[in-house]
């Protein structure tokens, strides 16, 4: 009951917004987050049938952007791992 | 899925795992409390990634573990009074009780209902408006906010025949009772969508008064092994504090909106949890100016004596002094198919989890 998902908003009606969730589509509660701040096309995270927080979309491309540096380092340290055929870590 | 794939990448997962081996020089327990990475780290397998230095304990973070069995035997009682249909989240209906369950009450005829939402429960009860229909409110932070905007709806439309039996809790007091306690951990991953509605401060106390740091985790592998690894961090620089690396769900400030709603129909109240014991402020009872939709106020019913299972060492379980493996019922006598304690039901519950994926 815990799980809480990340889903799309398509269609806001009296507080009630229609989400999609890869196929899925539910009916999501707006009520606990401030009007203003939802529209169509944001994703919200749903638990228990509420919308309960806006996902920070550019935060989380952000921080995606940066695993993709991770993810280059971690090549480079495999990379190097071979070359010296040792473990690095 | 957007926002879900890109954090179960394999390679960012094992770039941290390399990180922790690299930094980590001294042996930690992290400890969980949010059933959710309970699941994720035995689901992804995470202990394994991780030095042996690095362990990971799971703490009171399974809102149907840590219910009492009191709460189980008057929901019991409840279900059988002629005019009352129950309706609760599907963890909770298998949940042992002193003699019964809901689930085995249902199968005598109660009328027991599983909702996936409080507002299912609502129209329960405007369909069956001569019969009173009892919302079963479990849950920490990231779950009450629904039973208090519910409620006040259930105000506002003057929906009589709907009450909720609250035995919703928050997370700061067991946090703090566990390291007053004793208990060995040296950070605490801390839980991603309680977190998401309460914000960063409650848990400021932590490193303030106990030198202990706390990493507000998001729920995928990338999160857990980049959270641990800023526990990590901040433990070998001596450096304890509380961090989100939920940032794209986990504001500072937390929901205020939901917060302005649990604060306006709940009151905190002294409550019991599993292996905690009675923990002061630690949960929320529904005010008098709602009392009206409070089944416990409402309505009266004869409750049984609480009898707890013999062998059953969930209570140690959830304090992070006992693994599952170490209980003897554990996969022989208590299976999630017929299990003994809470613990064992719940898909949150760290016996459930290590039963699926760790055995
Ligand atoms: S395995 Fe079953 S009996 Fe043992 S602690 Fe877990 S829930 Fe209790």
């Amino acid at each position: 009951m815990c799980l809480s998902i990340p889903a799309r908003i398509d269609k806001i009606v009296d507080g009630v917004a229609t989400c999609s969730v890869g196929k899925s589509s539910y009916n999501t509660s707006l009520d606990l987050i401030p009007d203003e701040d939802v529209k169509v096309g944001d994703y919200v995270l749903i638990h228990t049938g509420f919308a309960i927080q806006k996902i920070d979309t550019e935060e989380a491309n952000r921080i995606l952007s940066t695993f993709d540096e991770f993810r280059e380092l971690n090549e480079e340290m495999d990379r190097e791992e071979q070359e010296q055929n040792k473990r690095i870590i | 899925m957007k926002y879900i794939d890109e954090y179960r990448n394999k390679e960012i997962v094992q770039y941290f795992a390399g990180q922790i081996k690299k930094i980590s020089t001294k042996p930690i327990r992290l400890m969980e409390v949010c059933g959710g990475h309970t699941m994720s780290i035995q689901k992804f397998g995470l202990p394994y990634l991780l030095p042996d230095n690095v362990e990971l304990v799971s703490g009171p973070g399974c809102p149907v573990c840590v219910t009492s069995r009191e709460f189980i035997d008057r929901s019991v009682a409840y279900s059988r009074l002629e005019d009352v249909i129950i309706t609760t989240y599907g963890d909770l209906i298998r949940v042992p009780g002193s003699s019964s369950t809901l689930e085995k009450e249902k199968a005598n005829g109660a009328d027991v209902r599983i909702v996936y939402s409080i507002l299912d429960a609502m129209l329960i009860a405007k369909k069956n408006k001569s019969k009173r229909v009892i919302f079963l409110g479990i849950g920490f932070e990231t779950t009450a906010p629904s039973s208090a905007a519910g409620i006040l709806k259930a105000k506002t439309a003057a929906l009589n025949n709907f009450y909720v039996y609250s035995a919703h809790k928050v997370m700061p007091p067991a946090m703090e009772t566990l390291i007053d306690e004793g208990v060995k951990i040296d950070g605490y991953v801390g839980p991603g969508h309680v977190s998401t509605i309460t914000g960063q401060g409650i848990y400021e106390n932590i490193p303030r008064k106990y030198n202990m740091g706390v990493v507000i985790s998001g729920f995928e592998p990338v999160d857990l092994m980049q959270s641990i690894h800023m526990l990590v961090q901040q433990i070998e620089n001596n450096d304890p504090k509380v961090e989100i690396q939920y940032s794209r769900v986990v504001k500072p400030e937390g929901n205020v909106v939901a917060q302005k709603m649990l604060d306006e129909i709940f009151e905190p109240r002294d409550d019991w949890w599993r292996g905690l014991g009675i923990l002061a402020s630690s949960g929320l009872g529904i005010r008098k100016e709602y009392e009206k939709h409070d089944a416990e106020k409402m309505i009266e019913v004869e409750v049984e004596e609480t009898r707890e299972p013999k062998g059953c060492i969930c209570g140690l379980i959830l304090r992070g002094e006992k693994k599952p493996k170490d209980c003897k019922l554990f996969g022989n006598v208590c299976t999630p198919s017929d299990p003994v304690g809470a613990c064992m039901v719940s898909s949150e519950g760290s016996c459930h989890a290590y039963y699926l994926y760790n055995r």
